[in-house]
């Protein structure tokens, strides 16, 4: 084979590759961009051509009570859906990282379940749980639900994590007499803070973002994504695109802050 | 680490019960969560499959007609059909979209920094609402959307046409839509692990580029394939947003069908049946998927 054809070869299989990575990336952002710019469009319905430039729609969006309530009750799941998540998701990590005990595979497997298991399931199961209990559904259940849907999600990261830490920094941390539960405490934690920082903001906004398990085990209550949800019933209003560029804004703010979070866990 | 490291300043006694404290805390809190809120809340469903539903609501049992119904009625195994053949359709569109997409990242990508750029921007949309990905496709495919009215105002389409939403293949392009960030991720680690030399000896043994690529690269990644096509089937199988908002009448799913049961239609026995099927699918899938991948363990090594 020339020197000649092998370039040209090669030239032809970059330029359809870039070809195809350009398409995936417009698959992913044109709706994107597409979601944003109507939140912008005068005009109440969301067709081909544009009209003029407003902020119409967010006006109308801060204005509703509703959703601002909606908005809060996503916070409050989600803040205590996340400490739930890491109470019981870092001793998860640790026990499978750590301890020999009958049962482990089960329980490996029941804790990560929820990972690829549908919502629907953890939603209807519990929702059977509540009901025979006789406990009423409200908020707080479901920030269980959602803790037990996410915990998969902490005890992933976090076990990833264990299992690349340097055991002898424990063994002479005891060695110095330092107890089980100051090692713990003084240094296993504070060097796996990126994944313990990095799962909180993943579950936290998953939860924020939850549906399936919201769906059967909330109250009267609604979560910001049950309200859009219910007002899309309704039918589709720029409204809810204004809503949405919101929420994209916010996401990027959190990538964002993730990133620099754990570079500078890194550069230590 | 929790035996047997405690101070020595201690009395024996003592230092036992504080670690024992800790290894119970630390197994016990996950454990009791699991059985608490997973192992017996799925005990519970099994238990409602067998009971019979009676007017008002229901009644224990132990018959196995729930069971039987759902696969002598067309009604309940077409659905158990089509949410099949959709999640192996979206599996399979996300995977020809991941795999060049993670290869190129991997292979022939030089820069480092463009390469953390991209992979970041294809995982990025995993962060924005699942909900809102699933509307935008509403909102760009529906008869008022802004595809139709764009074809509409450039005089390609007299009047909008409405064969882009609610069917099937609306479906499957709004979940792979969703589904290609959890294809690109075990791929991409799956590619970052396999060794350079390898693909360097496959090419000194004459072996062309499509060769090597078939028969040294996919293999060794076969278990990112396998990874991503167990997210996006089994979360597709159990998806009952997506149908709702940009599936018509013939793109009804399982999960829609367990949530009328569980609603309007009262029936939480048959709900119960068609979860625990469900469970069993997903379930036999990982069990499949984690065996695919130990044996590819083992021919590595």
């Amino acid at each position: 084979m020339s020197f000649a054809r092998t370039s040209a070869l090669d030239r032809i299989g970059t330029g359809t590759f870039t070809l195809v990575i350009l398409c995936v990336l417009s698959f992913l952002y044109v709706p994107i961009v597409i979601l944003v710019v109507f939140s912008f469009n005068d005009s109440s319905s969301l067709t081909w051509p544009l009209g003029g430039f407003t902020w119409g729609w967010y006006e109308k969006l801060f204005s509703n009570r509703d959703l601002l309530r909606a908005i809060g009750n996503s916070f409050y799941v989600a803040t205590f859906a996340t400490i739930l998540t890491l109470l019981v998701g870092v001793p998860a990590a640790f026990a499978l990282d750590r301890l020999d005990f009958v049962g482990k595979r089960v329980f490996r497997r029941l804790v990560l379940l929820p990972l690829v298991l549908p919502g629907i399931i953890t939603g209807i199961s519990m929702l059977n749980l509540f009901k025979l209990m006789g406990i009423g559904l409200s908020l707080e259940t479901v920030v269980l639900g959602h803790a037990t849907a996410l915990i998969s999600i902490v005890v992933t990261q976090v076990y990833a994590r264990l299992q690349r830490l340097n055991r002898r920094l424990e063994e002479a941390a005891a060695d110095l007499g330092a107890k089980p539960w100051e090692t713990m405490f003084l240094v296993v934690l504070p060097n796996i803070k990126s994944a313990l920082i990095g799962s909180a903001l993943l579950s936290f906004t998953l939860s924020f973002d939850e549906i399936p398990v919201t769906f059967f085990l909330t109250g009267r209550d609604n979560t910001l994504p049950m309200y859009i949800w219910s007002t899309m019933r309704r039918g589709i209003t720029p409204e809810i695109n204004a809503v949405g560029t919101l929420i994209v804004l916010a996401s990027l703010l959190l990538i964002v802050v993730s990133v620099i979070l754990l570079r500078d866990e890194q550069e230590r | 680490m929790f035996a047997g490291q405690a101070s020595p300043v201690l009395p024996v006694g003592r230092r036992w019960s504080r670690d024992r404290l800790l290894r119970n805390l630390v197994l016990g809190t996950p454990l009791v969560w699991a059985v608490v809120f997973m192992f017996i809340p799925y005990l519970i469903i099994f238990t409602y499959s067998f009971w019979l539903k009676k007017y008002p609501t229901f009644v224990p049992a132990f018959q196995f007609g729930n069971y039987a119904q759902l696969f002598a009625d067309p009604q309940y195994y077409q659905v158990l059909l089509r949410t099949a053949k959709i999640a192996l359709a979206v599996s399979l569109s996300s995977l020809l979209l991941a795999y060049p997409f993670a290869y190129y990242l991997v292979f022939i990508l030089k820069s480092p920094r463009l390469r953390l750029m991209l992979y970041m921007a294809v995982i990025a949309p995993l962060w924005v609402s699942y909900l809102l990905r699933a509307y935008i496709w509403k909102t760009i495919l529906g008869n008022e959307g802004v595809i139709n009215s764009f074809l509409v105002y450039v005089g390609i389409l007299d009047r909008p046409t409405d064969i882009f939403l609610y069917n099937q293949f609306s479906m499957v392009l709004t979940l792979t839509y969703i589904f290609i960030p959890f294809m690109v991720m075990p791929i991409y680690t799956a590619l970052e692990k396999i060794p350079r030399n390898l693909i360097e000896a496959s090419k000194d043994l004459g072996v062309g580029p499509l060769g090597t690529l078939f028969k040294v690269i996919v293999p060794l990644s076969l278990p990112g394939i396998f990874a991503g096509m167990t997210f996006a089937f089994c979360l597709t199988f159990g998806d009952f947003v997506a149908p709702f908002l940009v599936g018509g009448p013939d793109g009804v799913m399982v999960a829609n069908v367990i949530t009328s049961q569980y609603g309007a239609a009262l029936n939480w026995p048959l709900g119960s049946a068609l979860a625990i099927v469900m469970l069993i699918i997903v379930l036999g899938i990982i069990e499949l998927s984690d065996r695919v991948e130990r044996a590819g363990r083992i021919n590595l090594a």
